[in-house]
């Protein structure tokens, strides 16, 4: 059983002790501790259960790469499912909870699966669960389902803040170890902008651990003088808790600052997004396990993490530790146990030959050292009991046992390649060292083709002290232009080549391949890798994908490697040849939250707002989003439904004078020499003829023939035009009349402006509006002064206004636009004014009715995209005269001038109904694929109060020859609703209103 | 073929999964074949096999340049519906759910076809308009969709949130027998049957070269030596244009990054698909517990499996907004595929400028659900030499004519 020393712990403060819980148990640590630590510090060896079979398991490393180790923090929804146990720092009242178990940790049902696992090799879900058909869903997947994933998401909103942030830097160090820490300091001497982060809360990374001194200090005390250098130089920045998990094309990079922890105030995370000239990866190594039966067991550890916790949190994972390694650095954690106490009963080393000088310094303390050897099997279950010692090269038959409670393992060391790799970084097989190193000669290039990143230390494959440093100082130095040097000095020590593994022993039988983990997490065993290699998946993404190996949360940094290495020996071929699976980011999984961050609730898409939105909010205003706008829908009274509100204001429109807030229509000037010329091509119609003065409808539309946009052009002056656009296509035209004159047209003189938000725009509508706006005063807006399409500058009421003569609703109607800030007084004093006229305010649906009952077209109603000007009658609109437009060799094409087009109409139902929108007329025939052939849609319905009955308009095919048929409309419930073919304007069809 | 089933794992059992064979051999490829599909991605597996199925044509080979199914075909989000507006899109991705229903049974492996049901959220009027037009158009194309209400919604999803500040959930298009399947097994399902047909798959076997002799095609290079053919059938995804190229022709194709993520596992807190289109997400729960996420499309064309970060970012944002329990989950694992994306973002089942070619590509950002629909379809066309009505409407000319087959108009404009 894990225990905690009576002295010692460089991390912790044993004058501080922090009380917490795991699965409702209090328990208590120390202020430095992990949540791992203080665990294991309190005996408790067993921490969480395997994904597939349930299997118990303890933490089996001390880092980011615990693939075991998974818990629920806090409850509520400030609750964090999959919190690595080794990287939480505790805190006084911390709340973990184990995961995956029911109904619990130790008597988990789910471990039963276990007994079945001969039936569920790798992949056995493709060879199983097949029939019958219905089950797969009904029965066995709901199972699988329960059974699989891991902690639970907490419900509720997070009440937590995130923070995102830039950066630019030359240099970015991901790694505060002794090889970044001296990188750091060699930019930071030579004047580049430095960043360093360290995903731990303390730095130095492992060299304080092993307690070599460096540069003539010891190790801590060389951290903390580079720390304080560092941290006076005001181009250097220094960042502990923060990971960089990604890093992208162009130095790209991203880090997640954990700022909420360790006591920390301030967001929960803290998102950097840092431009980096160059990124130094010097992210240190993850260590390997080794393939044997029963490696999961808890209590069974990897060597450096073993020494970790010795060291840093004064934890020992046993009384007894049997340590079994492929290389020397091992020796360095049976010297520490046994240094510190703890009983070392045998220490096997897989090498024939045995280990280097740190193997001769055990010996030399009196430690059993077996060479060629290894272990055979682990004995125990929930916790270890002992070990069978047994040759490395044998088949595992005989065997010593030998009793312990812990198990140190190591099989040599995976540099962390990741950030290297993602951006495409190229790798290569160190077989001397028996591990992927980054290829200097395949760095990752910027977009001056230069490389963006350098690998140092442990990260580039140089793992003893003394060459990372060398590495560390050589590397910068030649990427940074500067001049020889000499890093701090350290001790050489000499260790001999490692020895990977595929398989202990080596000719062990399936028994013990069975129980050999290579992914602990996800339950993938050797005997899974020999498998999918037997079946053909031998291309290591497919053994990868079929047998989940480096699939769980881990990302297989405990694993890839091995499982490398025994797909190559079941191939028979170098691992070099095998290759590596992709590395993607994140680096280590990183919260969502922070990646979504400030922008959330109000602030998500913020709304954008009228000049006079406060108004119709007071109103009570039923809203409709458009694009990012939200505008009034309707303004129901107390009491009133909404679709009566609809009525009444579109009555009101009808026979009195109705106000629109129509500010968020686009308004885009375009302006120059050649701003007519460029009109003439962005329109179907003439724009270079209209005279000052004077407006005219125009239809856009895209290459393809199609219509994207329409809305009423002003001549404001010979070189000026404003162009009014749909509320939802503002930006999307301004961006493509910006496309056309950067890309086609970059020679003409034109300017556009998008001066949408700089005027409130108010539609006054209704027989009575030039009574109203006669009344404001300050302009003549007779009939003579002021004819339909024209447009003119004044004062109305004293407020500076341009008053357009338009209308979208078929009434006399006015569009009067005045600066933005002076929206509210107009629109006040209109309503004042008008009072005793019965003026009203309408909503988008009112006028939605209103221009319906007129055949008005809606751009996103009327059309979808796949309409053309001639479908919408509008053949009048084309420009015969034009050399060219954008959209006329298109709408040439035979399909856009097949005659059996579908084309807009009038619809009426047959008993006044109301027609649902988008419904289509079907015939009885049926096409080649067996469906119903149809003829035509609805694309607008309305009750239309005005008429007292339905309107709709649609496009039918050869529709305007066919005036007066009856179509059929199958509708829900198996109805057919009928509906006769009729003119599209139902309403004041000569347009004397318009003109009134 | 050893057929699978739960007797066979068993008999497995006993002896330590020894006895199971290759699920498909490693072919190294002949000097001639019948017919010649370059990529194996789903839907060229999916082609050979009904060549070989429907069409009794098995002297053929698939000829892949990296491991098969490494495309898109393996790096998609798996979702399956037919809830399309035109007829012609309704017809063959209707096909390919009908089909993937029996998929298991037809290839005797396990697809993990899962109809949980998909529903494309409506957050505006007009999507509230577009989708109801869908159900209706789906209605009469033999597609089972139904608009419904928020409430149903969040019955459906009760981890959604359908009061949000900005845009709340007005309904959704509902389509009970959409859902999702394992993308790897499709192909290594589709690759163990062509194989127990006789058929080559050849992996680690780029394409270099298009041989064309008297305006028709004679043959391949490759980087396993020339392959003779007169019927060859390019099924290459984002890479279409690079073969056409080869055989002298273009294609209406801009290739794009499309990505994509994971969560952490968790368990299981969202049982049907969902997709809302105006914020640019679409999540749902794999069997192993992660949350599966994607968004839009890259801004720029290019070939580089990774994608701008800030795609991720948006979609993240948007997902968080709709679904509140994201936020205290981890991303596990981004990665991005090539997506071969048309003008009317609906795909090419066609003959080629070239005698013998045909191209079948342009499935963009959503062929994976199409897989056994284009393959029948596209099978059809190579067996005939003239498209069946599955594929008559997608045909690459339609571009010239303006016979557009257009999927994105439910985006059109807002008023
Ligand atoms: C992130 C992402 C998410 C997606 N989500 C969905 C979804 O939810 N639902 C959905 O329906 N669809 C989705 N898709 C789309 C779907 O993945 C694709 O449409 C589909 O997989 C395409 O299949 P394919 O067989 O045509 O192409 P691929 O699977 O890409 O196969 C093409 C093959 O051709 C090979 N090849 C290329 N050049 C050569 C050559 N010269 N010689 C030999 N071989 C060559 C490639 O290596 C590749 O294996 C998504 C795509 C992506 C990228």
């Amino acid at each position: 059983m894990s225990f905690r020393l009576g002295h010692g712990g460089r991390l912790i403060d044993r004058a501080r002790p922090l009380g917490f819980s795991f699965d409702g148990r209090r328990m208590t640590g120390f202020a430095g501790d992990t949540l791992a630590a203080a665990l294991l510090g309190a005996g408790e060896t067993l921490m969480g259960r395997s994904f597939k079979y349930h299997r118990p398991r303890g933490a089996v490393a001390a880092g980011v790469e615990e693939p075991n180790a998974l818990m629920g923090i806090g409850s509520g929804p400030q609750a964090e499912p999959n919190a690595r146990a080794t990287v939480v720092e505790l805190a006084e009242g911390l709340e973990a909870t184990s995961q995956n178990r029911w109904p619990n940790l130790a008597l988990d049902i789910g471990q039963l699966t276990g007994l079945g696992a001969r039936l569920m090799p790798a992949g056995f879900y493709y060879k199983t669960f097949i029939h019958p058909r219905a089950a797969w869903k009904h029965v066995f997947e709901p199972v699988i389902r329960r059974a699989a994933g891991l902690g639970r998401a907490p419900r509720g909103p997070d009440p937590d803040r995130y923070e995102q942030l830039y950066a630019f830097a030359d240099v970015v160090v991901a790694g505060g170890g002794v090889a970044g820490l001296h990188a750091a300091r060699l930019a930071a001497e030579a004047g580049r902008r430095v960043i360093v982060f360290e995903q731990a809360a303390h730095w130095g990374g492992r060299a304080p651990v092993e307690g070599e001194p460096v540069g003539g200090l010891p190790a801590d005390a060389w951290v903390a003088a580079q720390l304080a250098d560092l941290a006076a130089r005001p181009n250097v920045t220094l960042r502990a808790r923060a990971t960089v998990f990604g890093l992208h094309d162009h130095g790209y990079l991203l880090a997640e600052e954990r700022c909420g922890e360790g006591g920390g105030t301030g967001p929960r995370r803290r998102l950097w997004r840092v431009r980096a000239g160059l990124t130094v990866v010097a992210c240190g190594a993850f260590e390997r396990p080794l393939p044997f039966a029963g490696n999961d067991r808890p209590g069974v550890m990897l060597a450096a993490a073993v020494r970790d916790y010795l060291v840093n949190w004064a934890v020992a994972p046993g009384r007894a530790v049997a340590v079994v390694t492929g290389c020397d650095d091992a020796y360095r954690t049976a010297m520490a146990l046994a240094g510190a106490g703890v009983r070392v009963p045998v220490v096997a080393d897989l090498r024939p030959g045995g280990g280097g000088a740190l193997a001769a310094r055990a010996r030399a303390m009196g430690l059993r050292v077996a060479d060629g050897a290894c272990i055979a099997r682990v004995l125990g279950g929930r916790s270890v009991t002992g070990v069978v010692l047994a040759p490395a090269d044998g088949d595992g038959s005989g065997g010593e046992e030998i009793a312990c409670d812990a198990v140190a393992m190591s099989g040599g060391w995976s540099p962390a390649v990741h950030l290297w790799s993602q951006p495409g970084g190229g790798l290569a097989w160190d077989a001397d060292r028996g591990l992927f190193r980054p290829d200097p000669a395949r760095a990752p290039t910027g977009a001056d083709g230069r490389p963006m990143a350098v690998a140092v230390g442990a990260a580039a494959g140089e793992l003893a002290l003394d060459a990372a440093l060398a590495d560390a100082d050589r590397a910068l130095r030649a990427v940074l232009g500067l001049p020889a040097g000499a890093p701090p000095v350290t001790a050489a020590t000499a260790e001999a080549p490692p020895r990977t593994a595929a398989m202990l022993p080596a000719r062990a039988g399936h028994r013990l391949r069975a129980k050999a983990f290579l992914d602990f997490q996800n339950d993938v065993k050797v005997s899974d890798i020999e498998l999918a290699a037997r079946e053909g998946y031998v291309s290591v993404e497919h053994a990868k994908r079929y047998t989940t190996l480096g699939m769980a949360t881990d990302q297989g940094k405990l694993s890839n490697v091995a499982g490398i290495a025994v797909l190559a020996e079941a191939r028979g071929t170098p691992v070099p040849e095998v290759g590596t699976t992709t590395f993607r980011p994140p680096f280590v999984p990183v919260t969502i939250g922070g990646l979504a961050g400030e922008a959330s609730g109000p602030l998500f898409q913020p709304v954008r707002m009228t000049p006079l939105h406060g108004w119709h909010a007071a109103r009570g205003a039923v809203w409709e989003p458009v694009g990012l706008w939200r505008r009034a829908y309707a303004y129901p009274a107390t009491g009133e439904r909404t679709a009566d509100a609809v009525a009444r204001e579109v009555l009101a429109v009808r026979g009195r004078v109705g106000l629109l807030d129509a500010s968020t229509l686009g308004k885009i000037l375009v302006r120059g020499p050649d701003a007519g010329r460029f009109l003439d091509m962005l329109y179907v119609g003439m724009m270079s003829t209209l005279p000052v003065g004077r407006c005219r409808y125009g239809v856009m539309c895209n290459e393809q023939g199609f219509v994207t946009d329409d809305g009423v052009v002003a001549r404001l002056g010979s070189e000026t035009f404003l162009c009014h656009t749909t509320t939802g296509g503002a930006d999307r035209i301004h961006g493509w009349m910006e496309e056309w004159l950067q890309t086609e047209w970059w020679d003409w003189k034109v300017w556009t402006l998008n001066l949408t938000e700089q005027f409130a725009q108010i539609a006054v509508a209704g027989p009575k509006a030039r009574v109203l706006l006669e009344r404001l005063g300050g302009m003549d807006v007779s009939r003579e002064a002021q004819p339909f399409m024209r447009w003119a500058e004044g004062r109305l009421s004293g407020i500076a206004a341009r008053v357009f003569r338009i209308s979208f609703s078929g009434e006399l109607s006015f569009e009067i636009a005045v600066a933005a800030s002076d929206g509210p007084a107009l629109w006040e004093r209109l309503m004042a004014e008008g009072a005793d006229l019965g003026v009203t305010p309408y909503g988008t649906e009112a006028m939605h009715v209103l221009r319906a009952e007129k055949g008005y077209i809606i751009v996103g109603d009327e059309t979808d995209g796949t309409v053309t000007p001639r479908d919408l009658g509008l053949e009048r609109m084309i420009a015969s005269g034009k050399a060219d437009f954008i959209g006329r060799r298109g709408m040439e094409r035979a399909h856009l001038v097949d005659p059996g087009r579908w084309r807009l109409v009038g619809l009426a139902a047959e008993d006044g109904a109301v027609l649902p929108e988008g419904a289509y007329a079907a015939t009885d025939a049926r096409n080649a694929n067996g469906q119903r052939v149809t003829e035509g849609r609805v694309t607008s319905s309305y009750f239309s109060p005005t008429l007292k009955c339905g309107i709709a308009l649609g496009l039918v095919r050869r529709g305007p020859e066919r005036m007066g048929e009856v179509l059929a409309f199958p509708a829900a419930g198996g109805r057919v609703l009928k509906a006769r073919i009729v003119e599209p304007v139902f309403h004041d069809k000569d347009g004397a209103r318009l003109n009134g | 073929m050893r057929r699978y089933s739960v007797f066979a794992l068993a008999r497995e059992a006993l002896r330590g999964h020894t006895g199971w064979g290759r699920a498909w051999g490693a072919a190294a490829p002949r000097a001639a074949y019948d017919a010649v599909i370059v990529g194996a991605g789903g839907h060229g597996l999916a082609t050979a096999y009904y060549l070989g199925r429907n069409h009794g044509i098995r002297n053929v080979a698939v000829l892949e340049k990296g491991w098969l199914g490494g495309g898109n075909t393996g790096r998609n989000t798996t979702i399956i519906r037919s809830n399309y507006l035109q007829d012609a899109s309704a017809a063959i991705y209707e096909k390919a759910r009908s089909l993937y229903e029996t998929l298991s049974q037809e290839l005797n492996f396990n697809v993990m076809f899962s109809p949980r049901g998909v529903m494309m959220l409506a957050q505006t009027e007009h999507e509230v308009k577009g989708y109801r037009r869908t159900a209706m158009a789906n209605a009469l194309q033999g597609v089972a969709t139904e608009f419904i209400g928020p409430d149903r919604v969040k019955a459906l999803v009760p981890i959604i949130r359908i009061d949000g500040p900005r845009y709340p959930v007005l309904g959704a298009l509902w389509q009970p027998r959409g859902g999702t399947a394992r993308h790897d097994a499709v192909a290594w399902g589709y690759a163990r049957a062509c194989a127990a047909m006789g058929m080559d798959i050849v992996e680690n076997c780029a394409v270099t070269g298009i041989r064309v002799e008297n305006g028709a095609v004679a043959g391949v290079e490759t980087t396993r030596g020339p392959i003779a053919t007169r019927r060859l059938g390019l099924v290459v995804a984002g890479h279409s244009s690079v073969l056409a190229a080869m055989a002298g022709f273009r294609l209406p194709i801009e290739s794009l990054c499309l990505q994509a993520l994971v969560s952490e596992p968790v368990k299981p807190c969202m049982d049907v698909v969902v997709m809302a289109n105006t914020v640019h997400g679409y999540m749902s729960q794999s069997d192993k517990g992660e949350m599966v996420i994607g968004g839009g499309t890259d801004g720029f064309n290019n070939y580089s499996q990774r994608g701008s970060w800030h795609h991720i970012e948006e979609t993240l944002r948007a997902l968080c907004e709709t679904f509140p329990v994201l936020s205290r989950l981890k991303m596990l694992r981004q990665w991005g595929g090539i997506v071969d994306m048309t003008g009317d973002r609906s795909p090419i089942i066609s003959r080629a400028p070239v005698g013998g070619v045909f191209v079948n590509c342009g499935w963009g950002t959503g062929g994976f659900k199409a897989i056994p629909g284009s393959g029948w379809a596209m099978a059809e066309l190579m067996a005939r030499g003239e498209p069946g009505p599955l594929a008559a409407e997608f045909d690459m000319f339609r571009f010239r004519e303006g016979r557009f087959i257009d999927e994105s108009v439910a985006a059109g404009v807002a008023h």
